[in-house]
């Protein structure tokens, strides 16, 4: 199967706004997730953060949901020679929500996805049409994995994948009404979890096929799959046994072993049943002794953006050789055992895996390599 | 990559209340007949017995039908689970129940109407209703890009992701709908079409 790498990415969410302050406050273990004053906990861009770039670039006649698309790829195009502007580069865009939190206005033409994105990819002057993805939480993962497959169908060389979600009252009055929201900062994978906290942000990678205009250490895409239960639209899988199976064809797919995969990076929301699906589910791929991290303690859930942030994050922690830690954890709190830790750990490392489950019983499962070119 | 063979064994496409399977039109309602009631009709016609259907939102309902006309008399068990998936698009994603959410968030935000705020629900709905365990994708297009979904398609059965798929358009948004549904399989089956983006258009205009 034909190398796809990835050439350039940007994180913009309340830890900073680019990947680099992304990681690094990852790493030391500072968290995006505060009390807002309405009551309750999110993660959300501090006010001021966003508005200063959006003028600069003069994104004033967009929505904040465009901005943070716009800039994200701005930021990670600007590290990279390719350009939107090929027609060999395909333009990718995950969302669940979009401009939903317009949905009051009435306008009714600015909140259809598709538009938006065309919106973004005209700021961006993207040469292709921008491909949108909207399938719940995996949906940044399956974007990247539908980026992967798009440059292997020999139609592109290259394929800039962007994502972003905000957290709006409309998100949070819906996991609200299914009693889903965490009344602190969400406990991953913990004994006392209760429910989700809900973060916002964006983040782009650059795919490209094109070895020879990179350098130094960087993150090849292994294999990657999606599945469905066809067991509950809200509820995930009673036994893990799909998400099992896209683990097993991501982790086979690529030549690897269990053994091989440096750590999870799970989905990991702090809900009772989707922790507790994923336990059964890493048993049942071999990954019972592989380090497990879940990244909802700094992002909170970031729904279409969090497959692509969380994966982001996780190829730059591989290259450091750390699984990150997974705030809010401190006691075991899933029927059979994970290896989480509440503290960073080393260790040395070539791959990682990724995975991201949904509603509409959706997962998905994608293998990260990093090599030297 | 090479291209090997693949069919199109089934096609379903709804519209203007008339469903049409296979080439053939085999259902009709009156003009006058609204939305919500021309696809409970066609719940009574086609199936009556899966509760859960009532439940659905209306996006739900219109692909959960179609794709049950489509598969009616399809045996799919020989296929693993896993083998089979479901690759789906539209331009109004959930806009319709989206709506209708957040008219109940000003007095009790409905919990059974919000899980339908994502456009692939209809993909795990279709997935519960057949046990479809393999790929899952939802794309937003301003139109049905034919190429593009049986491109996509194809290159999931060229790389054995999948053996079989239920592929397709499913649009609605307050009264306006729009469902076109193929099953595409490698294995041809009586009548089949050759898995092509022309002979997809063909069915679907």
């Amino acid at each position: 199967m034909m190398n796809v790498f990835v050439a350039a990415d940007n994180i913009i969410s309340p830890l900073g706004v680019t990947t680099r302050s992304n990681v690094e406050q990852v790493l030391k273990g500072a968290g995006g997730i505060s009390r807002r004053p309405g009551g309750g906990y999110g993660a959300v861009i501090p006010p001021g953060t966003l508005e200063p770039l959006a003028d600069a670039a003069q994104l004033q006649a967009y929505t904040r949901f465009e901005q943070l698309l716009i800039l994200s790829v701005k930021d990670a195009l600007s590290r990279t020679h390719i350009s939107l502007r090929n027609e060999r580069t395909a333009f990718i865009v995950s969302t669940t929500k979009g401009n939903i939190a317009l949905l009051e206005e009435g306008d009714v033409p600015t909140l259809r996805l598709h538009n938006t994105a065309e919106r973004v990819a005209a700021c961006l002057g993207a040469k292709n049409k921008p491909l949108v993805v909207s399938n719940a939480c995996i949906s940044g993962l399956l974007a990247i994995l539908i980026g992967q497959r798009l440059i292997r169908s020999g139609q592109f060389d290259h394929a800039v994948v962007c994502g972003a979600d905000l957290f709006t009252p409309f998100v949070l009055s819906g996991f609200q009404s299914f009693q889903a929201v965490s009344d602190e900062p969400c406990r991953p994978f913990d004994a006392a979890r209760r429910g989700v906290t809900l973060g916002e942000g964006a983040g782009t990678v650059v795919l490209t096929n094109q070895a020879t205009s990179l350098a130094g250490m960087v993150a090849r895409l292994g294999e990657g799959a999606s599945c469905n239960d066809a067991n509950h639209i809200s509820g995930p899988s009673r036994t893990g046994g799909e998400l099992a199976g896209a683990i097993r064809k991501a982790v086979a797919g690529s030549g690897l072993r269990p053994a091989d995969i440096g750590f999870v990076s799970a989905h990991g929301t702090a809900t009772l049943y989707n922790d507790e699906m994923e336990a059964k589910a890493f048993h049942l791929a071999g990954l019972q002794q592989t380090p497990v991290n879940s990244l909802k303690g700094y992002y909170g859930h970031t729904l279409g953006a969090a497959g692509l942030i969380e994966a982001i994050v996780g190829m730059h922690a591989m290259f450091e050789g750390i699984v990150p830690a997974t705030a809010g954890f401190q006691q075991p709190g899933t029927s059979l055992p994970l290896v989480v830790s509440g503290q960073p750990r080393q260790r040395p490392m070539e791959h990682y895996l990724k995975t991201t489950s949904g509603f509409g019983g959706c997962n998905a499962a994608m293998v990260f390599s990093k090599v030297i070119l | 990559m090479s291209n090997t063979s693949a069919h199109i064994t089934a096609s379903c496409i709804i519209r203007g209340n008339t469903v049409v399977k296979n080439g053939v039109r085999v259902y009709e309602a009156p003009p006058d007949v609204t939305l919500p009631e021309f696809l409970r009709g066609l719940y009574d016609r086609y199936s009556g017995q899966y509760p859960k259907f009532h439940k659905m939102d209306l996006l739900s309902k219109l692909g959960w039908a179609a794709a049950e006309i489509l598969l009616q008399e399809v045996p799919m068990e020989h296929y693993a689970p896993e083998d089979t998936g479901v690759i789906l698009a539209n331009t109004s994603s959930s806009l319709d129940t989206d709506e209708r959410y957040a008219e109940t968030m000003k007095e009790i935000a409905s919990p059974a109407l919000f899980v339908y705020t994502l456009p692939n629900i209809v993909i795990g709905e279709i997935s519960i209703r057949h046990t479809f365990k393999g790929e899952n994708a939802f794309f937003v297009a301003d139109a049905f890009d034919i190429p593009f979904i049986t491109g996509y398609v194809q290159q999931l059965l060229n790389e054995g992701t999948l053996q079989a798929a239920v592929c397709g358009w499913v649009e609605q948004y307050h009264s306006g709908y729009d469902a076109a549904l193929y099953l595409v399989e490698k294995k041809p089956r009586n009548g089949s079409l050759p898995f092509t983006a022309n002979e997809a258009e063909k069915l679907y205009r």
